[in-house]
């Protein structure tokens, strides 16, 4: 059994741990002092050591993602901490910045010193305005004690850091959007090439990461790169968040090093709901392939989950028991999609309210078997053929579920209508309607 | 109706503070939008050419993005913003029990307002918040395991104009208007408010000690 090992949660239960006084009794703001007295390739090659890889769930390495910036010619260049988490199931990085935005903020610094940018910007969701004030007011209180501004710890090192909220997009989530949006445009995605690296906020080079990404640098220049590289699998190391949701007896955050399976985050967070049994699950959010009970003992890495047939995301574990009709799950997923394409390409953006229809036609008991092969069909003209990865995300549970529980969509076109009843999902007892149960 | 003197002087005083955090003023336009709204409840024509004057960029393009995003409204909306999570894992949870007995309760659906302006319906997407299923936010804040009566009660204080407290969040929930505020970027001296992290986001902690951690996150 492998053990959690909380090491970015572990002050989340400190009194006032998102003051600048509580993070630094818990020894923040250390990992920087060793920094700034160290070559900017040396921290980048430090990071690169440690074998982290990117958390929003592309998984990409980010040392070699610093590596990639065009060489400073004297012009601007920009970090970008993608805070915008809204992934279906992904609930980490807003508990991380509300408990303990300082360790967000020491990340930023450091990665801002090892790129030699002296402006950084942290986008935030818009719709989490308490996560909102508590970055602004610790950004307040780092400038106050000479951690942002000028001539930073006597290095000569200039920052500062923009906290920008969003406004109600999940596009805004993909970098290429996301930057768009930081810009004052609506937020769609961009044509690489040129690359981030190379040419993206206001056309000069940038690193964008996500919050845990940044949140974990800290640590390994701290405690070292063979400290980080120590925890988790081969080609996946470290330490990660796992964030628990749904038909779970104890939802929540767990982190522990990479590479745990499902079956020990259960028996840490006290098993499926009570009475119940699993029946699938998301390893990284609703963008990624479904699994169910057969992957209990897939290993939560980046080879793992992918060997299983699908991916790992930002291991969003949402949890759905055996009350839960696949069907109705995944058309409430489809309907997110159609909500959220931005509209600039077609196949997503005429895909989706098609994928939809057919998925509220099954629902009111008037689907067909051609219906089935339509929403394979229709997938297939999306996947791979979208402008971003919103629209091949759109079709990622509809393929798995349709894989897993075929039998469970013809019983929509057999029975017309949905077999299970709907109430049954809820984690409180929830009164019948007045004709019949629909959904 | 125009903004007087007055309003077009205080605006542009802030506008003028959140473009001066960007190397382009352009990118301001996200957070002065939020301040049009912190001053009308929505994004108004008037607000619209405000913008455009401020950033010398053209009304139709500051249409095209505030049309884009959620959160801008595009009509007078209530007091109070209460958006139902109706995304598959909240739905299944709840969520959707939430909001049947919410649209009944209140005689509103989605985007529509209780007539005395207190209360705006809404479903939203997922709020980053699953361990806390059923989740409904107010005015952003966030309102965690919620269920049909706990949801109506919360609705039921906002329009008797009682103060309701957030599970995480400020130590009440402030008026649409002020919340606009604060994403444009202003601090209200409410970040020290309310807990560090809700009980789900320490079970792992607890898991991993065995125990419960000492004392409360706040």
């Amino acid at each position: 059994m492998t053990a959690l090992d909380p090491v970015l949660t572990c002050t989340w239960a400190t009194p006032q741990s998102w003051t600048l006084s509580a993070y630094e009794a818990g020894g923040g703001y250390s990992a920087l002092k060793k920094a700034a007295k160290m070559a900017p390739a040396d921290i980048t090659q430090a990071v690169k050591e440690s074998g982290l890889r990117g958390r929003g769930g592309a998984g990409f390495p980010t040392g070699m993602k610093w590596n990639f910036l065009a060489a400073p010619d004297g012009g601007p260049r920009y970090l970008v901490v993608n805070a915008d988490e809204s992934e279906p199931g992904t609930c980490k990085d807003v508990p991380l910045i509300m408990a303990s935005p300082h360790l967000l903020i020491e990340g930023a610094i450091i990665t801002a010193l090892a790129i030699q940018c002296d402006h950084a910007f942290i986008y935030v969701r818009g719709e989490v305005v308490h996560v909102y004030r508590r970055l602004l007011a610790a950004v307040a209180e780092a400038r106050k004690a000479g951690y942002l501004g000028r001539n930073i710890l006597g290095t000569g090192f200039d920052l500062e850091i923009t906290v920008h909220a969003g406004a109600g997009a999940y596009i805004c989530g993909e970098e290429s959007a996301l930057l768009d949006s930081l810009e004052g445009r609506r937020g769609q995605p961009r044509l690489k090439p040129p690359f981030p690296a190379v040419k993206r906020l206001y056309a000069r080079p940038t690193t964008v990461n996500n919050v845990e990404t940044i949140a974990s640098v800290p640590g390994i220049i701290d405690r070292g790169a063979a400290w980080f590289a120590g925890m988790g699998t081969e080609k996946s190391k470290g330490h990660v968040i796992y964030s628990l949701s749904g038909h779970v007896e104890r939802p929540g955050q767990y982190e522990g090093p990479m590479g745990m399976t499902l079956r020990e985050l259960l028996a840490l967070a006290g098993g499926v709901r009570k009475g119940h049994h699993l029946k699938f699950w998301t390893p990284g959010g609703s963008s990624t392939p479904i699994l169910t009970d057969k992957h209990l003992d897939v290993p939560l890495d980046y080879e793992g989950v992918e060997g299983a047939g699908s991916m790992l995301g930002t291991r969003a574990l949402q949890i759905f028991d055996e009350t839960t009709c696949v069907v109705r799950a995944v058309a409430r997923w489809t309907e997110f999609y159609k909500h959220e394409s931005c509209g600039k390409c077609t196949p997503c953006r005429e895909g989706t309210f098609w994928l939809s229809q057919i998925y509220e036609r099954l629902e009111r008991g008037e689907g067909t078997e051609a219906d089935i092969e339509q929403l394979l069909d229709t997938s297939r003209s999306i996947l791979g053929r979208s402008f971003c990865a919103l629209g091949d995300s759109a079709t990622m549970t509809i393929s798995s579920s349709i894989a897993a529980f075929r039998e469970e969509y013809l019983a929509h076109v057999s029975g017309h209508g949905c077999p299970t009843d709907p109430r049954a999902t809820a984690l409180f007892a929830v009164p019948a309607k007045k004709k019949g149960a629909g959904a | 109706m125009t903004y007087t003197d007055e309003q077009t002087k205080r605006l542009a005083k802030d506008a003028s503070a959140i473009i001066a955090r960007y190397p382009q003023a352009r990118s301001a336009l996200l957070p002065l939008l939020h301040l049009v709204q912190s001053e009308d409840g929505f994004v108004s024509p008037d607000g619209m050419v405000f913008c455009a004057d401020q950033l010398g960029v053209s009304t139709a393009e500051v249409s095209a993005v505030a049309t884009f995003y959620s959160q801008f409204k595009r009509h007078p909306t209530g007091e109070y913003q209460v958006g139902v999570c109706t995304n598959t894992l909240c739905a299944l949870m709840g969520g959707d029990a939430v909001w049947d007995s919410l649209t009944k309760h209140l005689g509103v659906g989605d985007d529509e307002t209780t007539p005395d302006g207190k209360v705006t319906l809404e479903r939203i997407e997922c709020n980053a918040a699953c361990d806390y299923a059923p989740v409904v936010m107010v005015n952003w804040e966030f309102f965690d395991n919620q269920t049909p009566e706990s949801a109506k009660a919360v609705v039921d204080s906002l329009r008797a104009g009682k103060d309701v407290a957030p599970t995480r969040g400020a130590a009440k929930v402030c008026s649409f208007k002020e919340v606009s505020r604060v994403l444009a970027g202003f601090e209200d001296g409410r970040a020290g408010e309310g807990v560090g992290a809700g009980p789900a986001s320490l079970v792992g902690l607890e898991a991993a000690a065995g125990a419960k951690p000492n004392g409360g996150a706040e």
